[in-house]
């Protein structure tokens, strides 16, 4: 009964519990949706970073350099000459270099001229068909097939830049030849091809087969870690290199030990004309500035949530003037005092709840809308499930019900319910 | 049924107040009545355990209420004693028939809904207090005084607000439901047009102060 009591009372008043439940239903919808949009974020950006030390591209912004090599969500800062970046390549204490070229895209999807070394990075599966080999052949993230409609064998053209109005690279037709499965990460929205292609696109004398010949002799070097000791196309090799024509985007490095990772952006900084920068750095550093401006809309949205319990408690104590002369007859009809304070404490606590069940929906409502923009922005997609965090907000709204209801309570235990059934 | 003893009771800051010794069977009713301001309400509040008394007893049946532990008194309140006020009191957010079964020890729906027919209110269960005249209210408040079968029926001015015709339905209600409930009935009130259908009757003095 107490509980269809504290029910009732709640409904019957709806203007009241709509004030409460909609000022806790902000608080807790704004607070949810940062929790979300900063947990995934985080976890995206860790999950994509894997086991990079060092991103080395041309100058300018290292976040940029970051964003647009890592993550794929910037345009690059410019390219590098691939002799350079192969000086770096080459140091003893590399692990594992991988070369990126990038700057076209189809549909809103970056091209990325690479090797098989990054599928493998990002422990990508074939879903269908096969790796690329030959210039001109590309494989497929699996949001990229998905969205793209595009299938193995499918032909489309590249669009310089990263807008969908750009330059049509109509002459290098890419031929689907793989697609992968989904891996969560950045590979997803990726469309993978050799370098080779990249520079054929963008060479001058695109139909002429010496170029494709010397593009040849240059990945040879990639896959073959530098072995000049074979014979063939050696003197083509060279005068590729040294006609300056090749230009990549930015090499992701992955050192043997961290400490050699220390010293290199200093090193490369001062004597290249590139830049190398730690991702991992500069991803603390946007979390840092992303995190003061949430710590900002979360006090924002703490401040709403005292006001909740303000009203909540505002509208328990007032109504206690009201509901005086039924809580003295509940005493009359053999209810203790410590269910009255019991019945006022569960009001708060309803009143709580939906204010978090709604606020919960709206975050998720929220997210909607963010990923329709991120979609479209920065090809990001949130997901709608409970993320850490959100359990401690759900205390932090029981709390504001129980601790606003509490003094209500405690004056509704102690009434003097003899003087107020006497009263005429 | 209903015996009190030699009972006193003091208002913070005034003079003791000694009630005269009643005694009541079961079946039976007992007017009291008096001036405004001479206790009667205090002493239905002492006989209901709202109050307690500074010395003296009360027996309802066998039991001295005015020795049980709080909570044993209000549990004991809630099961044993039908208190009828002089203004109806609801909880207004519920239908008539959860006001009637409103008590943490009434369970029974199908015997909210015969008290229900005897008092005529069937009708209304499931309207809210407030759509409810002023008689239709005073007889859902004795459905709701005999919902537990109680031993002791109180009624504090039950007829103050009501005219003619309505004051001799609710007295004869309230001995109707004194008899079928087996329980004694206490009416405290200053309306003389009760003195006609109740044959027992004891007068306080006025307070002396």
């Amino acid at each position: 009964m107490l509980g269809k009591i504290a029910w009732k009372n709640i409904t019957f008043k709806p203007l009241n519990t709509a004030l409460c439940v909609s000022l806790l239903l902000f608080g807790v919808g704004i607070i949810s949706l940062l929790l979300l949009i900063q947990h995934q974020l985080e976890q995206k950006f860790q999950r994509d970073l894997k086991n990079i030390d060092l991103v080395v591209g041309a100058k300018g912004s290292p976040l940029q350099l970051v964003l647009s090599a890592v993550y794929h969500l910037d345009a690059p800062t410019g390219n590098i000459k691939l002799d350079e970046a192969r000086q770096i390549m080459d140091g003893p204490m590399v692990e594992e270099a991988i070369p990126l070229a990038y700057g076209d895209s189809y549909r809103g999807y970056r091209i990325l001229g690479t090797t098989h070394d990054y599928i493998k990075k990002y422990d990508a599966q074939l879903a269908s068909g096969a790796m690329f080999s030959d210039p001109m052949e590309a494989i497929l993230g699996a949001d990229v097939a998905e969205n793209t409609g595009l299938e193995v064998g499918s032909v489309f053209l590249g669009t310089h830049g990263e807008v969908q109005e750009g330059h049509v690279h109509d002459n290098h037709p890419y031929t689907v030849v793989g697609i992968l499965q989904k891996t969560n990460s950045v590979v997803d929205r990726l469309i993978q091809t050799n370098i080779e292609s990249v520079w054929l696109v963008h060479s001058d004398h695109g139909h002429d087969h010496s170029a494709i010949d010397s593009i040849h002799a240059v990945e040879l070097d990639f896959n073959h870690d530098h072995e000049h000791d074979h014979d063939h196309d050696h003197d083509h090799a060279e005068h590729v290199i040294t006609a300056d024509s090749m230009e990549i985007t930015a090499i992701l490095l992955q050192y043997k030990t961290k400490m050699s990772v220390l010293n290199m952006p200093r090193i490369i900084n001062d004597q290249t004309k590139m830049q190398a920068v730690l991702p991992a750095l500069e991803i603390n550093r946007l979390f840092y500035m992303l995190g003061v401006g949430a710590t900002t809309l979360k006090m924002i949205a703490g401040g709403i949530m005292f006001m909740a319990g303000f009203s909540v408690f505002f509208v328990l104590y007032s109504r206690l003037k009201e509901r005086k002369y039924e809580l003295a007859l509940m005493r009359s009809v053999g209810y203790r005092p410590s269910h009255l304070f019991g019945l006022l404490v569960l009001e708060g606590l309803i009143l709580a709840a939906l204010g978090y069940v709604s606020g919960w929906l709206l975050s998720r409502v929220g997210i909607y809308f963010v990923n329709r923009q991120a979609e479209s922005d920065f090809n990001m997609q949130f997901d709608f499930a409970w993320v850490p965090g959100e359990e401690w907000l759900l205390l932090l709204t029981f709390s504001v019900g129980v601790v606003s209801a509490l003094l209500p309570a405690w004056q509704a235990m102690r009434m003097d319910v003899s003087s107020i059934l006497s009263e005429s | 049924m209903v015996q009190t003893n030699n009972i006193k009771y003091r208002y913070p800051g005034s003079g003791m107040i000694n009630f005269p010794d009643l005694e009541i069977k079961a079946r039976q009713a007992l007017l009291i009545s008096g001036e405004s301001g001479c206790g009667k309400t205090t002493l239905l509040h002492l006989l209901a355990g709202l109050r307690r008394t500074v010395s003296g007893r009360v027996l309802v049946g066998s039991d001295e209420i005015s020795s049980l532990s709080p909570a044993k008194l209000d549990r004991y309140r809630g099961q044993n004693i039908g208190i009828v006020y002089q203004q109806s009191y609801f909880i207004e957010s519920l239908t008539i028939l959860d006001n009637l079964l409103v008590s943490p020890y009434a369970r029974d729906k199908n015997r909210a809904r015969q008290i229900a027919d005897r008092l005529n209110i069937e009708g209304l269960l499931h309207r809210y207090p407030k759509k409810l005249s002023v008689g239709q209210q005073q007889r859902a408040t004795i459905a709701r005084a005999v919902i537990n079968g109680p031993k002791l029926i109180l009624a504090d001015e039950p007829t103050s607000a009501l005219d003619n015709k309505n004051c001799t339905q609710v007295i004869e209600l309230l001995l109707e439901e004194a008899v079928a409930n087996d329980a004694a009935l206490i009416i405290v009130t200053h309306d003389d047009r009760l003195k006609s259908e109740v044959k027992n009757w004891v007068e306080l003095e006025p307070l002396d102060n």
